[in-house]
């Protein structure tokens, strides 16, 4: 069992962005990007050795910014997008650009990090996702089956959908849509779709969730209070096209059908403060994993509404092999939708919780001091779930 | 006499001596002693033993029957001396004298009486003789007598039997003249109306006539007989089917077609279809009285019909008919069991229609005693038609309308609570703009309580009514045993607290989410009204149900503890949902107040922000309205100074530049070490954690909420110094206040704590400002 143990890895600066290498299917890959206000942001490259119980990283500068967000092109290992903030004028902007990651880092091999000093590789700036006077960009989104030639940003009450032109050196503006409404309205986050074509996204302002039609950029459904309070975050069932997870800071996470959303379908109430993030499992989509501020990470088997057959229940004799995960059983949960495992390894607000791309049963959370864990799932429920 | 006296052996002496003393003192105390002898069951033979018995054989006794005189005297003259003897000698002739004496007078008196015995012998001898003479006459006379005696009876035979076949001659005669005269006879009885004479006499001759039928006259005699009985059976079932007669006539009218000998079969389905027609009769006023139109009389009244008119004539109809047609067997039983099922059926329909109508009104004791009389008036007939069912049926139709009373009563129970609740919701919106801060939540908490409790005694009460003595179902097994347990204990009481649980949860649900439709203040009332119920109420309702209700089912019910669970499990979900209620204003307040602000352009803190005067205001009347209904609690005991303390912490330890890292490969981990370190020794705080019954801790979640809140909010901004300044000086105020609210304020001081160092770290220029300012500004503010 001992390689069941979380590994852990700290970053020197604050950090909430982190994203798997959405394009690499073989190795166990992360990107985290600090923030720091002082000094020259970082974007860490970590790679995860599984069988040796390994991490290697390897740090790219970004000095455009600290980093908000992060996210990997799905069709090229090294292309990324990120939103980083600048600070002009005593004024602070959020802004957007796809970036390119040094070839020689790829294969991942400084294994090292001590005299990391020397490299300190930089990345190539490929373009800009800012047309100017567009405001701040919460959220960059890849178009997550294409070629990579599709993103959307949010940018304060705009969506705006992108042409990446050969080679991403270019990014032309395709369509945008706002928002328009009452009040100073703002987008937090969004998603894309990964079915219909890829012709939907889904994005959230306030309390509200909507999603539209990249083709036409129209709002096709909307979610007025969805969540008591701000919505953090959205993530798609991967398998089951109309379900959506929603999270935010009412300390819930909500499944919602698309085409009913008068009522959410199940909501759970496990975190003890603002979720900051909701993620499906690519492959099993009963497994959900929340980050919160209350520096909990929770992996919970939403067998009832996933795409799995029914009756993958998880015995209470197998959760109870798990003491090493310190694991939390919660006692008198309806017995088919259960909290698999509470995680308590960080000590600040987790803002990023994310799958491997290449591992289904890896993920990794970040929290505000810096602090990356990488755990698994519990081996009893996998062999569960697969047998 | 004095040597006598002296002599030795006085048992010995003669018994005979006149010297009574000496001689009957052995004497009587032998008797005696036989006597004993005789009780003691002892043997003459074993007391012969003794030295000092008597010997009967003694020779020398007097008396005995072995006397002999030579040894007597041998003996008196050996032993005596002289002058003794000379005694004796004395003493034998003056005894001889007297006995010769004694012996003369005996003679003499008795000579007389011989004389006269032979005399009177001689005499009946005489008288004899004659006697025997006279008989001997008597003799011959008496057989001359029997002999003149023979004669005469010889001589009146023929003629004594001519006479007894003329007297039966006679009575034949009679009869036949009975039988000519019948058809006129009946003719006339059936004009008069005297069925019942006419019937008697047919039923005389029919055997009669049935026997001689062949006999051309008596032939005719039977036509005309039963022309004049088919008449007589027409008229009587006329009368019958007329119907204007009451019953009991009816039944004579039946009991002499029977006696005619009409089919009983179908005689007793004329009599059922008759019955019935009166009864149904009954039943269509009963259904009148029910009618649409409203002006229906009282259930008493109806029942009260019912049982006098419908219940009455099926008891009279069913006594009539088992009279009638006992002879039926169980075939007549079974159609008059039939007969009352149907019809009462049909009763029991109506009356179950009129107690529907009765379901809304809340009197229970007129129901009850309506009931009563329906169930009790349906014994009579339950026990004359047992097959029919007719008393269960009634039995069951009251449990059905007792146990609609009990829902009744328990929606009863929920509508007066939700209604107390509205009274609640509108006091706590109506002293708004007198400006007063409530009548008192305590006031309103008691009102909400004693008007529960007192709806449920009156329901208790009302229902107790089913159960009270005099009601004749109140022995039924259903009454007794599961009316009490299941259905008041269980489902009116335990469900209604469950309700009110249920309810009391509900707003924590649905309508708290979109931002409090359930004034907060209401949700802390229902908090501190379930505790109650907990510690207290719950176990005095039921103490109270269990005395009146001597629950004497078996049948499982819950227990205490399981609904005290419950109410404890509601009363803290409610604090809990106050607290996250409460919270979430505070929340938002500061939460808008960090994001709607430039920070990177704010000018220099001269004052705290209104916004974080605001908070305190807000959490102090949380405070107090929280007070007027939860105990103080504990804190950890703290020094009233420590705010200052706490404030040089945080400051102190900003200024060792433990929130300046370097970007230095050879130390990675610096910032994380420090904070680590710090939080090493700082218990996680778990934010929106349970909160318990006691005010310290329901504000410590509140205040909890509000400045994780703040923290999340001040993480996501960028600071110039001045904005850094500003969340210092904040801070610092917010500590100054809110300490004294929280149970542990070290909680308070962390959070604020964290709250700074996370603003300096998204300060790129972070210069503290000096505490002493900070302490200036917020004293000044």
């Amino acid at each position: 069992m001992e390689d069941d143990a979380p590994v852990i890895y700290g970053l020197e600066f604050q950090a909430r962005a982190l994203t798997p290498q959405t394009a690499e299917t073989d190795a166990i890959r992360f990107l985290v990007g600090t923030q720091s206000l002082k000094y020259d942001n970082q974007i860490h490259v970590i790679d995860f050795d599984d069988e040796n119980n390994i991490i290697n990283k390897n740090v790219l500068l970004h000095q455009v910014g600290e980093i908000w967000h992060i996210s990997a092109s799905p069709s090229d290992k090294g292309v990324l997008a990120t939103c980083y903030n600048k600070t002009a004028d005593s004024k602070v902007v959020t802004c957007a650009a796809v970036w390119r990651m040094p070839l020689e880092l790829e294969p991942g091999g400084q294994d090292s990090p001590e005299d990391a000093a020397s490299p300190a590789h930089t990345l190539e700036l490929l373009c800009h996702l800012e047309p100017a006077a567009r405001g701040s960009t919460a959220c960059v989104a890849w178009e997550p089956a294409g070629d990579g030639k599709r993103v959307i940003s949010l940018a304060d009450n705009h969506i705006l959908l992108w042409d990446l032109q050969e080679s991403s050196s270019q990014a032309m503006l395709a369509s945008s849509a706002s928002l328009e409404g009452k009040g100073q309205l703002k987008f937090t986050t969004g998603r894309w779709s990964p079915h219909h074509n890829c012709s939907q996204v889904a994005t959230a302002n306030d309390t509200a969730i909507r999603g539209w039609d990249t083709r036409t950029m129209s709002q096709i459904y909307c979610i007025e209070s969805a969540h008591g309070q701000l919505v953090r975050d959205l993530d798609f069932n991967p398998n089951k096209q109309y379900y959506l997870a929603s999270c935010g800071d009412d300390c819930k996470v909500k499944f919602w059908d698309t085409r009913n959303v008068a009522e959410p379908v199940k909501t759970l109430e496990e975190h003890s403060h603002w979720v900051w993030n909701v993620r499906y499992n690519h492959s099993h989509d009963q497994l959900v994993l929340t980050g919160s501020s209350d520096s909990r990470v929770i992996l919970s088997n939403m067998v009832s509404i996933s795409s799995e057959p029914f009756g993958h229940l998880v015995d209470d004799d197998d959760l109870s092999d798990q003491e090493e995960r310190r694991l939390e059983e919660k006692s008198q949960e309806p017995p088919q939708d259960s909290v698999i495992a509470t995680y308590e390894e960080h000590e600040d607000s987790v803002y990023a919780v994310d799958w491997s791309s290449a591992d289904p049963w890896l993920f990794a959370s970040l929290s505000y001091d810096g602090r990356l864990v990488i755990n698994r799932v519990p081996r009893a429920l996998k062999y569960h779930i697969l047998l | 006499m004095a040597a006598a006296a002296a002599a030795p052996g006085p048992g010995s002496g003669p018994g005979d001596s006149p010297e009574g003393p000496e001689a009957e003192g052995p004497e009587r105390r032998r008797k005696a002693h036989g006597m004993l002898k005789l009780y003691y069951g002892l043997s003459e033979g074993e007391a012969a033993g003794r030295p000092s018995g008597p010997d009967p054989l003694d020779p020398t006794d007097l008396n005995g029957a072995h006397f002999d005189p030579e040894v007597y005297l041998d003996k008196l003259r050996r032993e005596c001396p002289l002058a003794q003897l000379m005694d004796s000698e004395t003493d034998m002739v003056r005894q001889i004298r007297a006995l010769d004496s004694d012996m003369q007078t005996l003679v003499y008196e008795n000579y007389n009486k011989f004389i006269s015995a032979t005399d009177t012998i001689r005499k009946m001898k005489n008288d004899f003789r004659k006697m025997e003479d006279e008989m001997d006459r008597l003799a011959t006379n008496m057989a001359v007598i029997t002999d003149f005696s023979a004669r005469i009876s010889a001589t009146l035979q023929d003629r004594h039997e001519r006479i007894t076949k003329l007297a039966g001659v006679h009575a034949l005669l009679r009869k036949l003249q009975f039988l000519f005269e019948l058809p006129s006879r009946l003719t006339k009885c059936v004009e008069l109306g005297a069925y019942g004479q006419a019937v008697r006499y047919q039923g005389r001759a029919r055997a009669v006539l049935q026997q001689y039928q062949h006999l051309p006259s008596f032939r005719a005699i039977q036509d005309d007989c039963q022309v004049i009985t088919a008449r007589l059976a027409q008229q009587l079932r006329q009368r019958f089917r007329e119907g204007g007669s009451g019953a009991p006539e009816q039944a004579e009218c039946v009991e002499l077609l029977l006696a005619l000998g009409e089919p009983a079969e179908e005689l007793c389905e004329e009599f059922l279809a008759h019955a019935r027609g009166r009864l149904e009769e009954e039943l269509r006023s009963l259904e009148a009285e029910l009618g649409p139109s409203p002006p229906a009389p009282d259930v008493l009244e109806f029942t009260d019909h019912g049982g006098s008119g419908f219940v009455g004539g099926l008891c009279q109809v069913a006594a009539a008919y088992q009279e009638l047609f006992a002879a039926q067997g169980p075939a007549g039983a079974d159609k008059l069991a039939a007969f009352a099922r149907e019809l009462g059926s049909r009763y029991f329909a109506l009356v179950e229609r009129r107690l529907a109508q009765e379901q809304g009104s809340g009197d229970n004791s007129l129901l009850v005693r309506a009931l009563d009389r329906f169930h009790r008036r349906l014994r009579a007939p339950g026990a004359l038609l047992a097959a029919a069912g007719l008393a269960e049926a009634a039995t069951e139709i009251v449990e059905r309308v007792a146990r609609e009373r009990l829902g009744h009563h328990l929606q009863g129970l929920q509508a007066a609570f939700l209604g107390s609740l509205t009274d609640v919701r509108q006091a706590l919106a109506a002293p708004r703009i007198a400006g007063k801060e409530g009548p008192g939540l305590a006031e309103l908490l008691a009102n909400v309580a004693s008007s529960i409790l007192s709806h449920i005694k009156a329901s208790l009460a009302s229902v107790h009514l089913f159960t009270a003595k005099e009601v004749s179902f109140s022995n039924k097994p259903y009454f007794r045993g599961e009316f009490c347990s299941q259905g008041v204990r269980e489902s009116l009481i335990v469900g209604f607290i469950r309700s009110m649980c249920q309810t009391a949860q509900s707003f924590c649900d649905s309508p708290g989410e979109k931002g409090g439709a359930t004034p907060p203040a209401l949700l802390l009332l229902l908090s501190r009204l379930c505790l109650d119920y907990e510690t207290a109420t719950i176990s005095y309702i039921l103490t109270l149900t269990d005395e009146q209700f001597l629950v004497q089912d078996q049948s499982p019910v819950t227990p205490v503890s399981t609904l005290c669970a419950e109410a404890r499990e509601t009363a803290r979900r409610l604090l809990t949902h106050y607290v996250k209620v409460q919270g979430l204003v505070i929340s938002q307040m500061l939460r808008k107040s960090v994001e709607t602000r430039d920070w990177l352009s704010t000018l220099e803190p001269r004052n705290v922000r209104a916004v974080m005067k605001r908070v305190v205001e807000d959490t102090t009347a949380i405070d107090v309205q929280v007070g007027l209904l939860y105990e103080e609690g504990v804190r950890k005991a703290q020094s009233s100074d420590s705010s200052k303390r706490t404030f040089s912490v945080y400051s102190s330890s900003r200024q060792q530049g433990r929130y300046a890292p370097s970007y230095t490969p050879s130390a990675p981990m610096d910032t994380n070490l420090l904070s680590n370190i710090q939080k090493l020794f700082s218990e996680r705080i778990d934010v929106f954690s349970p909160v318990e019954f006691n005010k310290v801790s329901v504000l410590t979640g509140i205040i909890k909420i509000s400045l994780k809140t703040l923290l999340e909010c001040v993480r996501l901004r960028t600071f110039g110094r001045f904005g850094l300044q500003q969340v210092q000086v904040d801070c610092h105020f917010l500590q100054l206040y809110l300490w004294r609210f929280v149970a542990d304020e070290e909680l308070v001081h962390l959070l604020l704590d964290e709250v700074v160092a996370s603003a300096a770290l998204r300060c790129p220029d972070p210069v503290p400002m000096e505490p002493s300012v900070v302490e200036v500004i917020c004293e000044r503010g």
